[in-house]
């Protein structure tokens, strides 16, 4: 009876045992492999031992492309999430209508990233975008955000913080989950609407809060899609591009378009190495902020 | 006071909306202005065309790319779907030995960067022949995807286990059980991940760049790409092209959301909820 279960059992999650075999495990074991050849596809990798480790270290692009993956994402993690948790608390607060402005939140969010790419370019764009024209309402010049290094990450950011949609669905969700008479209690003792949110609400949701700290820090430092539309291609002969050089993008250049398959796989397990640290220290450093109900697990 | 907060709510929360809003007005009304008024900042255009629209057609192949885009999605969220589904109950409704060690290799694949992956499982399909097809866009996906799977045998889990026994009794096999009890009895969690994997694989710009050379074979996103490097940067600056090919790209995806919404929102709050 028990071996009739476990075969049955098999059966049904054989499709995942195949494809973890096959698109994980044999990828993981060769991509270690491979970070250790030269290997372009048309011949054989040869083994070079540690050699791409070595270029690693001394490649002024990889430190370039991690220092621009680190800025982008100490700049957008924490600017989304405070930005998700104000919308997600004025949904919170509204009584009616909140559907609709749910809804006008969350579409960006469906936009493919190739066209929040292309909107980037034209909404950013220096002379003609639609943010300088508005910012030139204020009297204020706006930057060449597109062009000036200097505001080229700043530009990522902002865009970023138009597709948070997600986030606030997620905290909203969290937001309604507060037992009302925590609020009651707190009003008959007098706290006002902030304090009440610092003391109350901010705490009761951290876990959510922490769980989009984390995943959002994991996204971030494997952002590609919309800087790479906006700033890298074949046709891209306008932009300076140095300052939206991800570390995905490098990767992704490395292997495919210079076709150094073997050093790309360095690059892949740098950052995997990379996300565990930065994952692993976040975790640490923000656990204690972190409040469980029925005490800490 | 109350009203006060009110009314400040509602002036803070409209005026975010806007915000959000904007920018697909703005670029559906730019994709109806002839070339040297795109950037006017009108919402009304003040010459009204259609030139946009035909020209890109004639431009690009898109209608070709939809299609191709359709293929792929299709196929990808359904197999996603039904594989997902299995395995979900399969480690959901039995018991076996390793069962907790397996899943939790389950749960381990989703830590891993795509990055360390896309190299080898490149090498794989092109030791098939197989690059330059739609093939590597979905055929992974009959093997299931980690996240589903844990998506699906949550709710899995949630369900009472009454309507099994009492199939069980009435004589239905395994197969059965799963595809007339378990799966009808999941059609929320079953709807959620096809609209996240559909949404997936629509937007997906980093594996059509990896496998795709032709033209004849992109997808909506791989095209909009190559109409941005040949009219957006190619020295020749054809923005409402790009603009217009934009607007096309992003329609289907609202239009998704607005079939699924409730599915969408309600599947995006679970999903955090398990942090």
């Amino acid at each position: 009876m028990r071996f009739v279960e476990t075969r049955a059992a098999l059966l049904f999650i054989s499709p995942w045992i195949l494809g973890f075999l096959i698109f994980t495990a044999w990828p993981v074991i060769n991509s270690a492999y491979l970070s250790l050849t030269d290997y372009d596809v048309i011949n054989d990798p040869s083994f070079v031992g540690l050699e791409n480790y070595r270029t690693l270290f001394e490649d002024p692009k990889v430190g370039l492309a991690l220092k621009n993956t680190f800025i982008f994402m100490v700049m957008s993690v924490p600017a989304q999430l405070v930005v998700s948790l104000g919308l997600a608390l004025l949904l919170n607060s509204a009584t009616k209508a909140t559907g609709f402005f749910r809804t006008a939140f969350f579409l960006p969010k469906m936009t493919p990233p190739v066209a929040v790419g292309i909107l980037l370019l034209m909404l950013f764009n220096g002379q003609s975008g639609l943010i300088n024209g508005f910012l030139g309402i204020f009297g204020i010049d706006g930057p060449a955000w597109t062009t000036d290094p200097n505001w080229v990450k700043p530009g990522l950011v902002l865009m970023s913080l138009w597709t948070v949609g997600a986030s606030v669905v997620i905290i909203l969700a969290a937001l309604r989950g507060v037992p009302q008479e925590l609020y009651d209690s707190a009003v008959v003792d007098g706290a006002g609407w902030w304090r009440r949110t610092l003391r109350i609400t901010v705490p009761m949701i951290s876990p959510t809060l922490f769980f989009l700290f984390i995943v959002d820090s994991i996204n971030a430092l494997q952002s590609f899609t919309e800087a790479y539309t906006a700033f890298f291609g074949s046709g891209n002969t306008t932009y300076s591009n140095d300052a939206a050089l991800f570390y995905a993008i490098y990767l992704f250049q490395q292997a495919f378009e210079f076709l150094h398959m073997g050093y790309a796989s360095a690059l892949a397990w740098l950052l995997f190495v990379v996300i565990m640290a930065i994952t692993i220290v976040q975790i640490l450093v923000t656990r204690r902020f972190v409040h469980y109900e029925g005490g800490n697990p | 006071m109350r009203r006060a907060r009110l009314i400040l709510t509602w002036t803070a929360l409209s005026a975010f909306a806007i915000a959000f809003i904007y920018p697909f007005v703005w670029l559906l009304s730019a994709s109806f202005k002839p070339r040297s008024e795109v950037f006017d900042h009108r919402l009304i255009p003040e010459t009204f065309t259609f030139d946009n629209y035909i020209q890109v057609w004639q431009e690009a192949p898109l209608a070709l790319w939809m299609v191709n885009t359709l293929f792929v999605t299709v196929l990808a969220a359904v197999a996603v779907t039904v594989t997902s589904a299995m395995v979900a109950w399969g480690f959901a409704y039995f018991r076996f030995p390793g069962r907790g060690v397996l899943f939790s290799v389950v749960l381990g694949t989703m830590m891993l960067p795509g990055a360390v992956t896309m190299i080898p499982v490149f090498l794989i399909w092109n030791s098939l022949g197989m690059v330059g097809t739609l093939t590597p866009l979905w055929a992974q996906n009959l093997f299931g995807s980690a996240f589903y799977i844990f998506l699906l045998r949550q709710f899995f889990l949630g369900l009472p286990r009454e309507p099994f026994e009492a199939a069980k009794i009435d004589g239905a096999n395994n197969w059965q059980i799963f595809t007339r009890v378990a799966l009808p009895l999941c059609k929320p969690a079953v709807v959620v991940t096809l609209l996240f994997e559909f949404q997936a694989a629509w937007t997906d710009l980093m594996r059509p760049l990896i496998y795709l050379r032709d033209s004849s074979t992109f997808t909506v996103p791989r095209g909009l790409k190559a109409l941005l490097d040949q009219f957006g940067f190619g020295g020749e600056w054809h923005w409402e092209i790009v603009m217009t090919a934009s607007v096309i790209t992003t329609i289907p995806m609202i239009i998704l959301f607005f079939l699924g919404q409730k599915h969408f929102v309600k599947g995006i709050a679970t999903t955090g909820s398990k942090g």
